[in-house]
């Protein structure tokens, strides 16, 4: 058994993850959330060894299943940018687990926790697959089960309002999902190939002899379906209510890592099937950079008009994502770099925002109104740190990784030589910077200032409902600052500071794994 | 005009599959009630289903499985479409699946299937918290 071993963890870590999710089905959920634990830590060391293994090559493998060579097989493909995500990814998955364990003890009811993590782990499978895959048919099929197990994390918080947010969800995904199945069938009839080379191949030969709109319309089909999941302006309206109403572990997981899959699924088929060359040809483009510009000042304003703090978070993820679509649209070689490094820095940003909040709340008479969250900051020391220093990255103060991300993407559109696109990008930043800081300086401001927070709390609660219901015997488990928030909290914290301070090694293994990705 | 018509008479498969498509989307889009979303949601996915199922067949060509011995290509339908047809039909079942039993739970808390009902009933309690 050589080193070439390595070649086939990238499977492992989606096959063992679907027999985990069937393992955990079987566990207590104690047992279920050990389990978990150690088997993410397993994945991210597998992640990590390709990533050495990939990098040391320099050059991206093939995995070809069953043995059968290109035009028919099913493919998993690993280069350095697949690793590398897959690696923080996991990370990040790992700490929102364990930074929500405590409210997940709240949420979830004690004899389906292990249920909880059967969901987790039928992600991770999703999540892996989406981002190993070099099959589009294969991407609709996770793209299906990401779906469909986000559903389940989200609704395992058993309020009336969540499973609302879910069917609203669920509505918007299943249209997305059509709309990405008929775009797959298109370009399969128009290519007659699944595997995303020959498939490259063909549309090559496509455009060459003039069949451009065919193309067009195929990849638009694609690029709404995917763009309405990962919450593209004006598609964007329903993660206030989805990540509102979920469980904090679940809104971290689906706002850092959910919609960024689908994002970097999109990115896989603009680079992988239609081509680079080609893609910068088509309208399509232009139409992501201005929906993108758009995304992040509506979002902000959306964000500055909340009030209730998991709506202004919520709706700031949607400006966060206007920003990547921004940056896929600019072009440039360093607009596609910026534009993944922007997917990692929110990622790592908005999940521990996530996990923060409710801390917050929860010491202000579980409220999330802005006019009770007054002074929570100083009840609780910790979660008001953390979410000072979350917010410092969201506005883009230097050193955190969202200063970094908006620092690289001045650079790109400067480099792109275009100058449109410089002046619509430096006034789209200008603007959505200054928003940006206008709600969370604000919130920071608010959260420090000792008013009548916590004493006025007549308004509804979000644990409320709850326990209203039968089993209030039920102890209510304590939130108070522990290991299992201070430990993930510091690790995502830790990578935020490592985004911002050494953004060229990301950026270098992201170039890296961009050369290798074509 | 008559050669558009004569081009969508000569795919009428694929046009009917468009056609199923659109009104797929527009049910599963504009209509309140959850269950004829759902219906919308299918009707939908068959339109993709009889896209693909319209060009993997050729008409007067068998299935490829060989019970007197291989005829040569030209005998032989193309089953990867059919394929993935069948395994586009188990996602879609397991999607319908998992929201008919949200419709339930939805319905058992309020009494309603009509979302933008269930919306209004709710959404006092979004504003105040």
């Amino acid at each position: 058994m050589g080193i070439d071993f390595i070649r086939n963890f990238p499977l492992f870590t989606i096959v063992l993850s679907l027999f985990s999710s069937v393992l955990c089905m079987m566990l207590d959920g104690r047992r279920a959330k050990r389990y978990t634990v150690c088997y993410e830590c397993f994945l991210i060391a597998l992640s990590c060894a390709v990533l050495w293994y990939v990098s040391e090559t320099g050059e991206a493998f093939t995995y070809v299943m069953g043995e059968f060579p290109a035009p028919w097989g099913n493919e998993i493909r690993a280069g350095v940018l697949e690793a590398l995500f897959a690696v923080m990814f996991l990370t990040i998955l790992l700490c929102s687990v364990l930074g929500g364990w405590r409210f997940l003890l709240i949420d979830v009811e004690h004899s389906k926790i292990n249920l909880y993590f059967t969901l987790i782990n039928l992600l991770t499978a999703a999540l892996m697959a989406l981002i190993w895959t070099n099959d589009i048919f294969t991407g609709y099929v996770f793209l299906e089960i990401l779906t469909l197990s986000s559903c389940g994390i989200l609704i395992v918080r058993e309020i009336g309002r969540t499973t609302l947010a879910a069917v609203r969800y669920m509505v918007l995904n299943l249209l997305g999902s059509g709309l990405f199945l008929l775009g797959v069938v298109l370009l399969y009839s128009l290519t007659g190939h699944l595997l995303m080379v020959p498939m490259r191949a063909a549309v090559a030969e496509i455009v060459a002899e003039g069949g451009v709109i065919t193309i067009t319309f195929s990849l638009a089909v694609l690029t709404i379906g995917l763009g309405i999941k990962s919450g593209l302006f004006p598609f964007y309206f329903w993660m206030p209510d989805t990540y509102g109403t979920a469980t904090p572990a679940s809104a971290a997981i689906l706002s850092a890592l959910v919609s960024k899959a689908y994002i970097l699924l999109l990115f896989k088929i603009y680079w992988r099937v239609i081509g680079m060359e080609v893609f910068e040809q088509l309208p399509i483009r232009y139409l992501l950079f201005g929906l993108g510009i758009l995304g992040m000042v509506f979002g902000s304003v959306s964000a500055i008009r909340a009030n209730n703090i998991h709506h202004m978070v919520a709706f700031s993820s949607a400006a966060q994502t206007g920003y990547i679509y921004m940056g896929l649209g600019m072009g440039g070689p360093l607009g596609y770099v910026t534009a993944l490094f922007q997917v990692l820095a929110h990622a790592v940003t908005k999940s521990l925002l996530f996990l923060t909040t409710p801390r917050l709340a929860r010491v202000s008479g579980d409220s999330l109104l802005f006019q009770n969250l007054e002074g929570s900051a100083i009840r609780d020391k910790s979660a008001g740190i953390f979410f000072t220093l979350c917010s410092f990255s969201m506005v883009g103060i230097p050193i955190f990784a969202g200063f970094s991300a908006k620092l690289l993407f001045a650079v790109a559109a400067v480099e792109t030589g275009n100058l449109g696109v410089l002046f619509a990008t430096m006034l789209a930043l200008a603007v959505s910077s200054v928003l940006n800081a206008l709600y969370f300086i604000r919130t920071v401001i608010r959260v420090y200032t000792a008013g009548r927070g916590g004493a006025d709390i007549s308004a509804p609660r979000i644990y409320a409902e709850e326990h209203n219901d039968a089993d209030t015997a039920e102890p209510v488990p304590d939130t108070g600052s522990r290991l299992s928030y201070w430990v993930p909290a510091l690790i995502l914290t830790g990578m935020n500071l490592f985004l911002g301070l050494f953004s060229w090694v990301t950026v270098d293994f992201i170039r890296r794994g961009l050369a290798m990705f074509a | 005009m008559r050669e558009t018509i004569s081009a969508l008479l000569a795919n009428y498969e694929e046009a009917a599959a468009i056609i199923l498509f659109v009104i797929g989307l527009t049910m599963l889009l504009f209509h309140g009630n959850l269950i004829k979303k759902l219906i919308g949601m299918n009707i939908m996915d068959t339109g993709s289903f009889l896209f693909l199922a319209s060009m993997g067949y050729i008409d007067g060509r068998k299935a490829p499985i060989l019970v007197d011995g291989y005829r040569g290509v030209e005998d032989y339908i193309n089953p990867v479409p059919a394929g993935l047809v069948l395994t586009g039909i188990v996602v879609s079942v397991s999607v319908t699946a998992v929201m008919l039993s949200l419709s339930i739970r939805l319905y058992r808390r309020y009494h309603t299937l009509n979302v933008d009902d269930v919306y209004l009933l709710s959404r006092h309690q979004l504003e105040d918290r």
